[in-house]
């Protein structure tokens, strides 16, 4: 990335797009602490992520909700266990757990399926285990790394929708995509990246 | 709990490793017992050989019982000197006779003239009971002179020597021990490089993601010194009869039950270190 300057404020849903290796997961990465900046800042919540000492990088991530491409679930647990991780983390206690997992899974419409496990799942289920596992921790932000690159496009869109109702419920999100539709769709605020410059940063944008 | 359960999981998911690990750890905790064993039961032995007289002087047939008791009561004024004991020719008969009740080819040889009467004499240090002998050899009633010096000279080497070979072998074997644990975690934890990826894009602390592994090599260790005692006591239930016949009026078995579980309780806080020390070098060698 050269060069590259945003401010994503709380309540915004943000797409981030580009062709691949224009930048994209670098960026959420980068604010995942999982990268570090050869130059320039992050700020995460107005909070320097270069004073985190590597120690406190877990206690950063439990404030940040992430999904991937690849969704990323463990594939020995349970969709039960994978909701529940980051609460097991943070050391909640086992009621708790249940009840917080009862709520996000029916949130996004996958309860009957808690004890299933991943391989029975299909491509839109699984994301959706991980979006309720990014969401159970109440996070601040939710960050999404291509998050319908593996789905069809009705998955596509049904994740899109509960994305959309979630953040009118308060959470700001920052969707990185190369799913024009999508983007065109919403007419949210859209970053254009390309060969890690900004090309342009429109309030209701196209891809 | 979760890790403990992830830890399990773990195991059951390699069978041939959890193998290979307990079976390495029961190794050292056998070679361990059986050493322990052999070091206490020296130890038991020279303590019981310390008490018992160390200088034997066989009295010649024409001394009489006053004769006898003036000897004795000659030594007893000696310096340091613990013990004087008379066995009369009777006394050292049923004495005989006790020790091989199981033998009658052995009882029936023997009568009480052909038994010597001795003095027992016990002393404080190696001075005394050297005085004690030369005093009972210049004696004209004394047939003989047995020193028992020999045999705890003998036996106190026998013991350094058990323990020197003891201590050796047993941490060469915790080594492979805890080499072998440290080997088979560094392989789960290269296997699940991704699981641990996700536990950390989520948050989790090195604690949660290293604890399961931790755990693991710690139930390696338990249930090896579980083992590897067991069939120490096996063995020694089954040599009991043996190593009795061989220490004959020596109380030194049956090994009692408390002691064993001491072994255990050693044994099991010592495989447990040995697992967690394996897993806890392969977690800062191997987790990022």
């Amino acid at each position: 990335m050269a060069n590259v300057s945003f401010e994503v404020k709380k309540g915004e849903f943000v797409f981030l797009t580009g062709p691949s290796g224009a930048g994209k997961t670098t960026a959420i990465r980068l604010i995942l602490k999982d990268y570090l900046p050869t130059e320039g800042k992050v700020f995460f919540n107005q909070q320097d992520l270069a004073q985190i000492p590597k120690k406190k990088i877990p206690q950063l991530r439990r404030q940040i909700g992430v999904i991937f491409q690849d969704f990323k679930l463990i594939s020995d647990w349970t969709v039960f266990e994978n909701v529940a991780l980051p609460l097991d983390i943070i050391g909640s206690k086992k009621q708790e757990i249940t009840s917080q997992v009862e709520k996000v899974l029916k949130k996004v419409g996958l309860w009957e399926r808690k004890q299933f496990f991943p391989a029975q799942l299909a491509g839109g289920e699984l994301q959706r285990v991980s979006l309720a596992r990014a969401l159970i921790t109440k996070p601040l932000i939710l960050l999404a790394d291509e998050p319908t690159g593996n789905l069809d496009p009705a998955c596509a869109w049904q994740l899109v929708k509960l994305l959309k109702k979630i953040n009118k419920e308060g959470t700001t999100v920052l969707m990185a995509t190369h799913n024009a539709d999508i983007v065109d769709s919403l007419g949210a605020r859209v970053i254009k990246l390309d060969k890690g410059k900004i090309v342009s940063d429109e309030k209701k944008g196209k891809y | 709990m979760r890790h403990l359960k992830t830890a399990f999981s773990h195991i059951r998911r390699s069978p041939y490793q959890a193998l290979a690990a307990v079976l390495t750890m029961s190794l050292t905790s056998l070679v361990a017992s059986i050493f322990v064993l052999l070091t206490l039961g020296s130890m038991a032995l020279l303590r019981y050989f310390e008490t018992r007289p160390q200088v034997t002087a066989f009295l010649k047939d024409e001394m009489g019982v006053e004769q006898a008791m003036g000897l004795k009561s000659k030594i007893e004024a000696i310096e340091d000197v613990r013990e004087v004991k008379y066995v009369s020719k009777e006394e050292a008969l049923s004495i005989y006779r006790e020790q091989n009740k199981d033998d009658p080819l052995l009882l029936e040889m023997v009568t009480a003239n052909i038994l010597p009467a001795s003095l027992e004499v016990s002393t404080n240090n190696l001075e005394s009971l050297k005085k004690v002998a030369e005093v009972l050899k210049s004696e004209k009633g004394v047939e003989e002179v047995v020193f028992q010096e020999d045999v705890i000279g003998a036996l106190s080497q026998w013991t350094g020597a058990v323990r020197k070979i003891g201590a050796g072998m047993i941490f060469f074997l915790g080594s492979v021990s805890l080499l072998v644990v440290l080997i088979i975690i560094s392989m789960k934890i290269a296997l699940r490089k991704e699981e641990i990826e996700v536990l950390r894009l989520v948050g989790a602390g090195s604690f949660y993601v290293s604890w399961p592994f931790i755990l693991e090599g710690i139930i390696y260790g338990v249930l090896g010194a579980i083992l590897g005692w067991g069939v120490s006591y096996l063995l020694l239930l089954y040599f009991t009869p043996f190593l009795e016949s061989f220490l004959t009026g020596i109380p030194l078995l049956p090994v009692s039950p408390l002691v064993m579980l001491t072994v255990l309780g050693g044994e099991i806080l010592v495989g447990s270190l040995l697992g967690a020390g394996g897993s806890l070098l392969a977690v800062k060698r191997y987790l990022k």
